[in-house]
């Protein structure tokens, strides 16, 4: 059984920084069994990278018209991503969440598959998030955490 | 940032029933952020505007005071599509100015590393943004679901143009191993044991594509260009050669200024370049293939040939997706070529270190010609830098065919004349990113101009 954790986002664009955030942080933990990455979320490469896992966390900033700070979750394994995350923030020609749904086209999502999305604020250029979704990040951090080592 | 709307078919009617605008706030399926308007009255065409309203990027402002040698790295930053293209325009500019030219085994490897991004862009291209327009699809992820096999052989063929960069060029997105002279290292024979291999699958599985985008349905819109590219007199252009067109240009690289000039206009973030005598012209696969059919292998000729393509000519852009995958055909069979004859060279790079100069460089990228200018002091800083990306070199042709291309399907209705009005502008692959790299400043008033 191998579980992976993604942390996806580009750390030069304010919040959306915060999925590596939270990456870095459980990486940190050095938890036993749980492979954590980092990605910028280039839907291809993603899908290379969670090849072969059996569960998959995968940790963005999202644009999904909530609170900023808004710590979302979401079970993509069975059900698609609701409409408002297929379009994100990313302005490449595919995202996160049009990974996942392209992977679920191609049979090759892992089994189970729990999205957290953060809700960022600001994405303009720069190293540093908005201290609402630093707190969020941190916020979304615990969660995961518990989710990955209380049974 | 622009709160993403998709594309939208609005359709509005106006007060006057005769008028009809088309218009789409956001682009899909293109690199970057872009709107399309076009404004019908009484059957005719009255206004059709591209709009580029992802910011300016500043990157020739910010160059100036930076040494020769960080050009490479930091142009590459401008797109993370084709970041070996801006690398290698500005190594050849640099060594340009240095008086030195790069051959033998690292010219070699240049032209490996210049196919895997080939490759890589027009895989996505072809399999995951042009496709569905033609097949009927809003994305590729509804394609996939009924053409499973085929997104999964793009993908693979995709990851193998990946694997090239990552083997040069160090790591995915961002190359770092390129350096004004060469390579910080280069790799060893025993490195491509397994790129081989895939490179062989690649080339069958190319031709499979080529066959297959062949059949795709496409509309009836050939029109006469004046494609530009590079043309060099032994190979397939790539990172050298004289710049041509099929309308009597042949100048030396150096020229291009001479030639072609940038407007700015008012409602787009982004420069629009022409040819100073003739106006707009074509950049891209389509003008490469045109202007040196005759370079291609036998293998890929060919494929295009049998994708109807008889004559070795292409004048219709919704075509650009069999020439794409002829392209990509052929940077398998040259990058197989260069791996199969690979010696590493003694030293990874040569000496170039440009001091008091001007240089220029133009190189084919993926979406055509790239063409940059230095010039540097003494102490080889740059105190000034010119970038002509391919997108603003085609953004006035894309309007040109939307002008053309409504009247002829002025009968269909507003979502399909929408549809295939996307569709032509995705013809261009247009990098709205590179289009945008640009900073004008008017500095009497100090501001923008925008």
């Amino acid at each position: 059984m191998k579980t992976m954790v993604i942390g996806v986002g580009n750390e030069y664009r304010g919040d959306d920084g915060a999925g590596r955030r939270v990456a870095r942080a459980l990486a940190a933990l050095d938890l036993p069994g749980i492979e954590v990455r980092e990605s910028s979320g280039e839907s291809l490469s993603l899908m290379e990278l969670w090849d072969g896992a059996d569960k998959l966390f995968l940790v963005d900033a999202v644009q999904a018209g909530a609170e900023p700070g808004t710590v979302h979750r979401f079970e993509a394994g069975a059900e698609p991503l609701p409409a408002e995350f297929v379009q994100q923030c990313s302005t490449h020609a595919l995202s996160l969440a049009e990974a996942v749904e392209m992977a679920r086209s191609l049979d090759r999502l892992p089994p189970a598959v729990v999205v957290y999305g953060i809700e960022g604020l600001s994405f303009e250029h720069g190293n540093q998030l908005t201290p609402t979704v630093a707190r969020a990040a941190d916020e979304a951090f615990e969660q995961l955490r518990k989710e990955l080592t209380e049974p | 940032m622009n709160e993403p709307t998709d594309s939208q078919p609005t359709g509005e009617s106006g007060e006057a029933k005769k008028t009809r605008t088309i218009k789409v706030d956001y682009l899909a399926r293109v690199e970057g952020e872009g709107a399309m308007r076009i404004e019908v009255k009484d059957g005719e065409v009255t206004d059709v505007k591209l709009k580029i309203f992802e910011p300016p990027r500043f990157f020739e402002a910010f160059l100036q005071g930076r040494s020769f040698r960080e050009a490479p790295d930091i142009t590459a930053r401008i797109c993370g599509i084709c970041p070996v293209a801006y690398q290698m325009s500005a190594c050849h500019a640099m060594e340009n100015a240095a008086g030195v030219r790069v051959e033998g085994a690292l010219r070699e490897l240049r032209r490996l590393l210049y196919c895997g991004e080939w490759i890589e862009s027009h895989g996505l291209h072809v399999f995951m943004l042009h496709a569905p327009d033609f097949l009927g699809y809003e994305s590729a992820i509804e394609m996939a679901r009924d053409h499973r096999d085929i997104v999964q052989m793009g993908l693979k063929l995709k990851k193998i143009g990946n694997d090239i960069g990552i083997l040069l060029g160090g790591r995915e997105i961002h190359p770092v191993n390129v350096k004004v002279g060469g390579f910080y290292k280069a790799p060893c024979p025993r490195d491509f044991a397994k790129l081989k291999e895939d490179l062989q699958w690649g080339v069958e599985a190319a031709e499979k594509t080529v066959q297959w985008v062949a059949d795709l349905p496409f509309p009836d819109f050939d029109q006469e260009y004046e494609f530009v590219s590079l043309r060099h007199p032994g190979e397939y252009p790539m990172c050298e050669g004289r710049l041509v067109s099929n309308r009597g240009l042949d100048i030396d690289v150096a020229e291009y200024e001479d030639h072609f000039e940038e407007e700015h206009v008012p409602y787009t973030n982004a420069l629009h370049s022409v040819l100073k005598e003739r106006g707009h012209y074509f950049v891209g696969p389509m003008a490469r293939f045109n202007l040196n059919f005759d370079r291609l292998t036998p293998r890929a000729q060919e494929a295009a040939r049998a994708a109807g393509l008889s004559d070795g000519r292409c004048n219709n852009p919704f075509k650009s997706i069999i020439v794409r995958s002829v392209e990509i055909l052929y940077a398998f069979e040259e990058a197989l070529r260069v791996v199969e004859n690979y010696a590493r060279p003694e030293a990874p790079a040569i000496e170039a270190a440009p001091a008091g100069s001007t240089g220029c460089g133009c190189t084919e990228a993926p979406r055509g010609i790239l063409y940059h200018r230095y010039a540097v002091d003494a102490e080889g800083t740059i105190t000034e830098a010119k970038i002509v990306p391919p997108t603003s070199q085609n953004q006035k042709t894309i309007e040109q065919d939307l002008w053309r291309f409504v009247p002829a399907y002025i009968g269909l209705s507003d979502d399909e004349l929408q549809w295939h009005c996307e569709q032509a502008i995705r013809n261009y692959d247009p990098c709205i990113s590179c289009a945008t790299h640009f900073l004008k400043i008017d500095r009497h008033n100090v501001s923008s101009k925008r």
